[in-house]
């Protein structure tokens, strides 16, 4: 296997090929090491992996990628009300209640994520710092452990953003029983969670959140604007909402945009998600 | 994302066919007359004169299936929003109301959407509901809600088209939403409670055999599904 014939055949057709795999423009020195860390049978296997790694974006994610951003993104949510639970944040009853039965669902998501992926699951201590994760996403939230408004706004945020994240792969699952019907099963209770976390919110003070998204971001907190980037679009599938008949005069632009829940790419959820730790 | 853009930049009329192109609009068409006149020979009865039948296999009878649906919840949050319940709050009120327009948006989506294909309207029946007591407006409509995630959640797997199963996550966690409010207003905390969780924290999906019977009791058009399993007696 003549691996940098192959590298200069591509570069004649992609000049940028290196900076696609190595932004420092080593990239033939990042193969060799590499290349000396595995065995020679696994080169195949290195090697197709380095591609990804440079045109990932554009391939279709198999079944099991899908299935590893899900167990990431449950990971860092059972981890953060894990730790909810155990802070002395001081909610009341019934929040307690609430934030209880998501902690359970979100802990039991992880483990069947686990089960389903078998040897393939990608291990909780590659996430965050030793699978710590920074809940204050490097100080932009920085009382979301003391206070509990900050607590539960950065909750809402997860569960919106987890609901868009796993819409977004629905297509790549596209006709897959096995795979696609928990992955609605999940993504349901996702938005249950987020309208849930939202009435909580709506019940502290926070008047204007509904349960439901209504535009783009109606936190009030411009720090989550890239969660909800794209929530306040009016056009299904070439139908625009907006100039459907509603029950008086055509459907209004808020109820256009909050009946139509978003999806976000795994692209756009890594970079919301990284600042806490997912990798 | 890409075909997004397609749909953005196509004209409505262009991106209505583009969004049936792949459903064999048609062949399905006929499918819906061929399957509507042989159950009806295999059941003659005065209800299924009035019935429609979702269609052929295929994407555009599961978009029926959803369109069924949601003229249903659409006319029960009309009817509620309508004659609001004694003792309702004004936050009740207000999100009873923006329930309702969410329906009425999704019923008119599909119906746009489908076009000629579209099944007929649906006369509802809910002379079951007593729409003046709170406890039973919430029990309907919590059961309407959870019926609706775990009949999108089933029919999930049968779309064939992407772009389609996109648009149907979408309206799924917009109902599950819904069933979230609901519940809370029901029982506070039984947003996602046993009752409609399984083990693993998850929802549980139902096939259409399983939803549709449910849908008919408040439904004086019956709605069959014959080339998936069920046809309303």
């Amino acid at each position: 296997m003549n691996l940098f014939g192959i590298i200069e055949e591509i570069e004649k057709a992609d000049p940028e090929f290196q900076d696609r795999i190595s932004p420092r423009r080593a990239a033939i020195k990042n193969i060799t090491s590499f290349g000396s860390k595995v065995a020679i049978a696994a080169m195949p296997f290195a090697f197709s992996t380095l591609f990804k790694k440079a045109y990932g974006q554009a391939a279709t994610p198999s079944v099991t990628d899908v299935l590893n951003y899900a167990l990431k993104l449950e990971y860092l949510e059972s981890a953060f009300y894990n730790a909810g639970a155990a802070s002395s944040l001081g909610f009341s009853t019934a929040e307690k209640g609430y934030i209880t039965l998501i902690q359970g669902h979100e802990n039991a998501h992880v483990k069947f994520l686990q089960g389903v992926l078998g040897s393939a699951a990608v291990a909780q201590s590659t996430q965050g710092t030793a699978g710590v994760y920074d809940f204050t996403a490097g100080g932009t939230f920085p009382t979301v452990l003391t206070n509990l408004d900050t607590f539960f706004a950065v909750a809402q945020a997860f569960e919106d953003t987890g609901v868009r994240a796993y819409k977004g792969q629905a297509g790549f699952l596209l006709g897959n029983n096995g795979a696609l019907t928990p992955a609605l099963n999940i993504h349901s209770v996702e938005a249950r969670h987020a309208s849930a976390i939202r009435q909580i919110r709506r019940t502290r003070g926070a008047t204007t959140t509904k349960p439901w998204i209504v535009g783009a971001n109606d936190t009030g907190i411009a720090a989550v604007d890239g969660n909800y980037a794209g929530e306040d679009n009016i056009s299904q599938g070439g139908v625009t909402i907006t100039s459907l008949a509603g029950v008086s005069g055509n459907v209004s632009s808020a109820a256009a945009t909050a009946s139509f829940d978003e999806p976000l790419t795994s692209a756009q959820v890594v970079a919301l998600v990284a600042p806490f730790g997912v990798k | 994302m890409e075909t997004e853009k397609l749909f953005e930049k196509a004209d409505v009329n262009m991106a209505r066919r583009s969004f049936l192109r792949y459903a064999g609009a048609g062949a399905a068409a006929v499918g819906v007359l061929a399957a509507a006149s042989c159950h009806k020979d295999k059941n003659p009865g005065p209800s299924i004169s009035t019935g429609v039948d979702i269609g052929a296999k295929g994407d555009l009878a599961i978009l029926n299936y959803a369109y069924a649906l949601e003229q249903l919840e659409a006319a029960f949050y009309i009817n509620v929003a309508a004659h609001m319940y004694t003792g309702a709050t004004a936050d009740e009120i207000a999100l009873l109301t923006d329930i309702r327009d969410h329906e009425v948006a999704h019923r008119e989506f599909f119906k746009a959407a489908l076009g000629t294909h579209a099944i007929k309207s649906l006369t509802p029946n809910f002379s079951a509901i007593d729409f003046s007591k709170r406890d039973s407006v919430l029990a309907a409509a919590k059961a309407f809600e959870d019926t609706g995630v775990s009949a999108y959640n089933g029919a999930g797997y049968l779309i064939q088209n992407a772009d389609y199963l996109l648009i149907a996550g979408k309206i799924v966690s917009v109902e599950a939403r819904h069933a979230s409010y609901i519940r809370n207003l029901v029982s506070p905390g039984s947003f996602a409670d046993t009752t409609i969780l399984d083990a693993n924290g998850m929802d549980k999906q139902q096939t259409i055999a399983q939803v549709l019977p449910i849908a008919n009791t408040y439904l004086t058009t019956k709605v069959s599904a014959s080339n998936y399993g069920y046809v309303a007696s």
